[in-house]
């Protein structure tokens, strides 16, 4: 336990550097996967025969081992090869499923008389779907929102395969090397990092929650 | 004497792939009175009032608002006019009381100060005063007290037309009762023209000026109350063997129900 302190001492402006870098790309991926997901699942709830095949397509994505994905992205020019784009590609495919799902469950999963009474108070679809819908499907969509930050600072984790400079870097260096601090030190920070911000979040849905 | 303020010409619904609900249906409600209709469950009531609304339009007729077809009205705007009281009373959970109760008038971009002193307004109309309670979520009031914002929230830019379906169900008899007599007094200072839908006869005795009887999507009877209570119609007479002892009820709202039935119809 003294020997971990003492190696995060000595390393810490590399694994500040890391854990910042892994930060980056988890928080830049789910913003772009919320602001592609919910869209997205707003769309597909009016039109139920698009939601099946899409979250089919989605859930296929889900199933590839996050490894082989990098791999496939290797060759693809552009949004893969190595480095953080293509792990930050990676991340948002797999970010994106929770939450296209919990849009659609959050969307579909509200009461029929309460579109009903918004729509005879007079309201625009648009203003439907600002001032009741979204509101009331938003504690179901940041759990979405949660999974999917989970999903990603594990994928990150193993980005650093590619190249990607994040916490995963010094375990797989450590693997590699045969030097189990660096492989340990890597994994407790991940684990610690993924365990504060499933609080955060918890706190977040529980604040949420009287409201909706 | 104005024309009628709604006006149902030989208007027929059905759903998608469903027997119809209403076969050439004609109704007029004049401006200011209250019409209650009754019905079973399934008779097209809640179809009835959402065609006035536009949340429906006619498979083949007209329903016209102010003398104007819904078909040539702005749905935004006739729904401002109609207020819509509902079944299930639709509160919005994750609004406060007075959020709720302000949705239309902040639709209809009222300033601020305006809402505020609206809202108080209408909270204090349906006996619902104080901050404490406007500050609520709605779950946690009681029924009676839902409905009581549910009513609130239909006369928030004061409509002239108000539509209310089952508007009093699902309450225990006391509280229904009071909500009956809070009702009247509410429409003598309003003067609004209402529609309610019920399958209550009671309930209809208790609110309306006059009754008309649902049955297989036509009009059986459309008439005062006492007239109604005499029917010699056996349909018109299963929903008044329906009605609990009457006695009871009357007493029990105030209003001498007795009185009406036998022809004295007194108007509150």
């Amino acid at each position: 336990m003294t020997r971990l302190f003492s190696f995060w001492l000595s390393h810490r402006a590399e694994l500040a550097n890391l854990f910042g870098q892994h930060v980056l790309l988890v928080a830049g991926s789910t913003m772009i996967a919320v602001a592609l997901g919910v869209p997205l699942g707003i769309f597909s709830a009016r039109r139920p025969r698009l939601a099946s095949p899409l979250m089919a397509v989605a859930s296929i994505v889900q199933t590839v081992p996050s490894l082989a994905m990098f791999g496939f992205l290797l060759p693809v020019p552009f949004i893969g090869g190595v480095g953080a784009r293509a792990a930050l590609v990676v991340l948002i495919l797999y970010g994106l499923l929770p939450i296209v799902r919990t849009t659609i469950a959050g969307l579909r999963g509200i009461d029929p008389s309460i579109r009903e009474a918004g729509v005879a108070m007079g309201m625009t679809p648009r203003q439907l779907l600002r001032q009741v819908e979204l509101p009331l499907a938003a504690p179901v969509i940041l759990a979405g929102v949660r999974v999917s930050v989970t999903i990603g600072i594990g994928t990150a984790t193993i980005g650093s395969t590619v190249g990607a400079l994040t916490l995963g870097t010094p375990i797989f260096d450590g693997l590699a090397g045969n030097k189990i601090p660096y492989v340990v030190q890597g994994a407790v920070l991940v684990a610690l990092f993924a365990i504060l911000t499933d609080l955060i979040f918890a706190g977040l849905e529980r604040r949420l929650r009287p409201a909706g | 004497m104005p024309g009628p303020a709604i006006e149902f010409r030989g208007v027929s619904f059905a759903r998608p792939g469903r027997p119809r609900v209403l076969d050439h249906f004609s109704l007029t409600v004049a401006s200011g009175e209250v019409l209650a209709l009754v019905g079973r469950s399934g008779a097209g009531k809640s179809t009835l009032l959402k065609l006035v609304n536009r949340l429906l339009l006619p498979d083949e007729g007209a329903v016209f608002v102010e003398d104007r077809d819904t078909r040539e009205w702005e749905p935004i705007a006739l729904r401002r006019n109609v207020g819509y009281v509902m079944q299930d009373v639709g509160l919005f959970p994750h609004m406060s009381v007075a959020d709720n109760v302000a949705v239309v008038p902040r639709l209809a971009g009222w300033s601020a100060e305006r809402i505020v002193s609206r809202v108080r307004e209408l909270l204090e109309l349906v006996g619902l005063p104080g901050e404490e309670l406007a500050s609520r979520w709605p779950d946690e009031l009681s029924g009676g007290q839902r409905k009581r914002v549910g009513v609130a929230r239909a006369l928030a830019v004061d409509p002239p037309v108000l539509l209310m379906d089952e508007p009093f169900g699902a309450l225990d008899p006391l509280t229904r009762a009071e909500l009956h007599a809070e009702f009247r007094r509410i429409q003598s200072r309003l003067h609004k023209t209402v529609i309610i839908v019920t399958h209550d006869m009671g309930e209809a005795f208790a609110l309306a000026d006059r009754v008309g009887v649902l049955d297989d999507g036509a009009l059986i009877a459309n008439d005062s109350a006492s007239a109604v209570a005499q029917s010699t119609d056996p349909r018109v007479r299963r929903l008044l063997d329906a009605v609990p002892v009457i006695p009871t009820s009357a007493s029990l709202s105030g209003t001498p129900r007795s009185a009406s039935l036998s022809g004295e119809r007194s108007t509150p």
